[in-house]
């Protein structure tokens, strides 16, 4: 025993170490949240602006999935999001996706309100009914222009 | 391959610009410090993976590592702690003591985890380097190593580098997290922030990006510090104003001290280039 005292020690040291990387890596860096027990759902929005790949998805201000891709659909003048929604959330087709600010200045997110009168939505389907940002430095400009009355 | 250090061009005929000529003679000399310290770098990273190193590098990762656990983990906890106590008064002003959490962890992985871990090893563990290889060098150990047809580099400095590439990013990861609970202590046992938006705010704001900054910056600190401390060490008896013991102890002394500064400037260039 007392011979290997030093290689012990320096083996339960780097043990120890590889789980606080392994910890950082996973939790903190969220390595592979939601991969497998998750659907794909699109919205169409006329502006994301402020949205990033990652900002979170809620319903009733829970958590349910992220935001996984934005792209510009030119044809139609438009964003496509791209949601990844943990599985056995049902969301149905008259659903509204509104991105909004959490607090006043803090960063956007993706509110969905389920709807509740039509069918499921399916993964792959589209979310019709949607809200884009209220864009603040607008209101200001109008207010301070005098257009609000 | 012989390595020297370089050496300084004296005369006994009468100098035209003392002062000029003394400038162009530190800036050769520096120069060529710097070229011998890369020279032994490259030698001594090559000769990690000759055959039979690995149970020496075990020895250097419980010396450079294991036993430098304990004082690691303490600074992370205090840095954690008044960075707690710090940024709770800042953001309170705002308001928005709730991002207290990303706060603490982002600038403990970013910046904060790696250099100071890397100045703390230093002081514990690179000094040692520089004392062990000084003393070894002016008992003339290392003269005796090479008759016996024993490379020095490959069997004194190569384990120290690759126990310090091992044990820098490890020693890193555990201030990080224990850097995390001395912020929670302050900032939500003392201060009264929620725990739950706190630990929400640590997970949701500290990205893959940020984590494997941190670890690059652990590895480039723990090949700098080696490899200054054991070139300090290694090259005692080429000291130019002082010898025997007195040199162990200057060389120890410029071993830390521009590790630190090495550091510290790399840390921005390192920064610089990732973001």
């Amino acid at each position: 025993m007392k011979k290997y005292r030093h290689e012990t020690v320096a083996g339960i040291f780097v043990f120890i170490g590889l789980l606080c990387v392994a910890y950082l890596v996973i939790r903190l860096g969220e390595v592979s949240l939601f991969s497998r027990d998750a659907y794909t759902l699109f919205a169409h929005f006329t502006s994301v602006s402020g949205l990033r790949i990652g900002s979170p998805v809620e319903m009733h201000g829970i958590e349910i999935g992220r935001v996984e891709a934005m792209e510009i659909d030119q044809p139609n003048q438009r964003a496509i999001v791209t949601f990844r929604i943990k599985k056995g959330i049902q969301i149905y087709d008259d659903a509204i996706a509104s991105i909004k600010t959490a607090g006043l200045i803090g960063d956007r997110y993706v509110s969905i309100d389920p709807g509740g009168g039509g069918d499921i939505l399916k993964p792959g389907q589209i979310i019709t009914e949607t809200e884009s940002p209220v864009d603040i430095e607008g209101l200001i400009k109008r207010y301070a222009f005098g257009e609000v009355k | 391959m012989n390595i020297t250090r370089g050496k300084t061009h004296t005369s006994a005929e009468k100098n035209p610009l003392p002062l000029i000529s003394l400038l162009g003679r530190r800036a050769i000399y520096v120069i060529q410090d710097s070229g011998a310290l890369f020279i032994f770098m490259v030698k001594s990273m090559v000769m990690i993976f000759q055959p039979k190193q690995l149970p020496l590098i075990l020895e250097h990762i419980y010396s450079i590592g294991a036993r430098s656990t304990l004082i690691v983990l303490l600074v992370g906890l205090f840095t954690g702690m008044v960075l707690g106590l710090q940024l709770f008064h800042t953001l309170v002003k705002f308001g928005s003591a709730g991002v207290l959490g990303s706060a603490v962890a982002l600038s403990l992985v970013r910046e904060l985890g790696p250099v100071l871990t890397a100045i703390m090893v230093t002081a514990r563990a690179g000094s040692a380097m520089a004392a062990e290889i000084g003393s070894q060098r002016i008992s003339e150990q290392i003269d005796a190593l090479f008759t016996m047809r024993i490379d020095p580099v490959r069997y004194l400095v190569s384990p120290r580098i690759a126990a310090s590439i091992i044990s820098f990013p490890l020693l890193t990861a555990m201030f990080d997290l224990i850097g995390i609970i001395g912020g929670y202590l302050t900032g939500v046992l003392l201060l009264g922030v929620n725990a739950g938006s706190y630990f929400y705010r640590v997970q949701s704001s500290v990205e893959m990006e940020d984590i494997t900054s941190g670890f690059v910056k652990a590895v480039v600190f723990a090949v700098i510090v080696s490899t200054v401390c054991c070139f300090q060490g290694y090259f005692t008896h080429m000291q130019k104003d002082s010898y025997g013991a007195k040199a162990v102890g200057v060389s120890t002394t410029s071993a830390v001290v521009l590790s630190c500064v090495l550091i510290l400037i790399s840390d921005y260039v390192v920064t610089s280039l990732l973001l």
